[in-house]
């Protein structure tokens, strides 16, 4: 069935997808990551998330350091460049301020869950796992034989969020998104959950065609979301730069539990909501 | 240790760039290996293709990038791709001549640790986790592993084996560890990392003591070159441009 791809402010778009328990796919694979939108999902209180991401870094990290995760899937936890995630780790290795289950995979066998999701399959098959200890980890990891050549290949559970949050850099006013640069998982994360919310960087009255971009039309999409800098400390390729000095800073927020709650409650839970739309 | 006043990660980022030749397929990842592939880049291997996994093909970096996702990465690479392309139709498929790799455990055999360390369901210290490494581990055809040498990293046997470094038929992924303090390769006879060259200046019994398994020496057992004034001034001027100089 047809969906609205409705633009509309960002605060109704998550209150009205995003439940306590939701299973939440926040993708950007270095780039474009749904900043804004995942602090959104953060001040309305949601929580017992099952979240999933290929590179749960520095966002992440605040979900689960304000204790709203009850499941990460995720294939690397690191925060790029810097080094460790210390909300993630002090969860993992300390359960405060409470633990969390792990689903790990590979990048590899995550994006074929993704694959697999959007195609509406029960499964992915891939090279790779062999030998490894993910495997033995993991309910979402299996090795079947090639049914043409025998071959031994692993397969990978598929994944079907609830919702899959994205940004990027323009929709158009009907609400048809077009993004470009790195576009990482995020097709494949959208395709494969029942619900879509995007922001984007800019309204346009029209979408001109980048090289490489990626379109998503309306129909795919339930909300399209006005928020300019709406990736910031991440970037939107043509709008914005990393800002590499915030990922070096949040080493030291985050590696305090006081000060990173002093920092969260100060800068996402007590802000106001971006509530552009037009 | 060396003429010039090279640290002992210069002297490893420069050694593993020595390693990449002319017109090679590389995939970058996150760290020193990140580093060692600019380098190659900007000395002996200009027609190297520099391949990150977040999707940028033939990048062509003018600073050295954070992250593996900087847009600079983007700005002037041959392709854009995704993520599940990259790993499908690139790695997995066997595109990569070379794949850089770090770890935080290696084990005798090369297989590499970055999960965990201690048990799985509780760990002493929680990783970053597999990335894209178990895959460049499996299907590059040759694999450089960077590392520091440590009692810590250079282990007997790794807590978790997040990429293979030997296969269950016994052959080996892994063809070199660069160290800052010299370079082992696998043994033709049974696959185990055994020291075969020397960074100058370091001696035989320094690895060995870094080294968390009798590390076995290859005779004759080689020291590299010399970091020249080149490499080292290439590589500085590569670690100052990350600060957007």
């Amino acid at each position: 069935m047809k969906k609205a791809g409705q633009i509309q402010p960002l605060p109704e778009a998550v209150a009205s997808l995003v439940k306590d328990g939701s299973f939440v796919a926040l993708e950007g694979f270095t780039h474009l990551i749904p900043f804004a939108a995942g602090h959104e999902v953060m001040r309305q209180g949601r929580t017992d998330l099952t979240v999933v991401r290929l590179t749960p870094d520095v966002l992440f990290d605040q979900l689960i350091g304000l204790g709203r995760v009850r499941r990460v899937i995720f294939s690397y936890g690191g925060n790029p460049g810097v080094g460790s995630l210390h909300r993630f780790r002090d969860a993992v290795e300390h359960g405060w301020p409470r633990s969390i289950e792990l689903r790990e995979h590979s990048h590899a066998g995550l994006a074929n869950a993704y694959v697999a999701g959007a195609s509406r399959l029960p499964f992915a098959v891939l090279r790779g796992y062999a030998g490894t200890d993910l495997p033995e980890q993991s309910e979402d990891i299996a090795f079947l034989n090639c049914p043409f050549t025998g071959q031994r290949l692993s397969a990978v559970r598929a994944i079907n969020p609830d919702v899959t949050i994205i940004h990027a850099q323009q929709a158009d006013r009907h609400g048809n998104v077009q993004l470009w640069g790195l576009t990482g998982v995020q097709k494949e994360a959208v395709l494969a959950a029942r619900h879509a919310i995007v922001t984007v960087e800019e309204l346009v009255d029209e979408l001109s065609p980048r090289p490489r971009a990626i379109v998503l039309p309306n129909w795919v999409l339930d909300a399209v979301c006005h928020v300019p800098d709406g990736a910031w400390p991440s970037y939107a390729a043509d709008f914005s730069v990393r800002d590499n000095g915030f990922y070096e800073e949040w080493d030291g927020i985050a590696r305090d539990r006081d000060r990173f709650t002093q920092w969260m409650e100060d800068n996402v839970l007590t802000t106001a909501a971006p509530a552009v739309a037009r | 240790m060396t003429v010039l006043d090279a640290t002992g990660e210069e002297v490893m980022t420069i050694g593993a760039a020595r390693e990449l030749a002319d017109g090679e397929v590389v995939l970058v990842g996150v760290g020193p290996p990140n580093a060692a592939a600019n380098l190659a880049r900007r000395l002996d291997a200009p027609d190297c293709v520099l391949v990150y996994e977040s999707g940028a093909i033939g990048a062509r970096p003018q600073r050295l990038p954070l992250s593996i996702g900087d847009d600079d990465l983007a700005a002037a690479a041959q392709d854009l791709v995704s993520v599940p392309e990259m790993f499908n139709y690139w790695i997995g498929a066997g595109r990569i001549d070379v794949g850089f790799l770090g770890a935080s455990q290696i084990d005798r055999f090369g297989n590499i640790n970055t999960t965990v360390i201690g048990d799985y369901q509780h760990p002493k210290v929680r990783l970053p986790g597999a990335g894209g490494a178990p895959e460049i581990a499996a299907s590059a055809k040759r694999v450089i592993v960077l590392l520091r040498h440590s009692l810590r990293s250079f282990v007997s046997e790794v807590d978790f084996v997040t990429s293979v470094g030997r296969e269950l038929d016994g052959d080996s992924r892994v063809s070199a560890v660069i160290t800052d303090l010299g370079v082992l390769r696998p043994s033709p006879e049974d696959g185990e990392l055994e020291l075969v060259a020397l960074h100058p200046g370091v001696e035989a019994d320094q690895v060995v003591e870094a080294t968390g398994w009798p590390l076995r020496v290859r005779e004759p057992l080689e020291v590299t070159e010399p970091v020249t004034e080149r490499e080292l001034a290439e590589l500085r001027a590569l670690r100052l441009s990350a600060n957007g100089g």
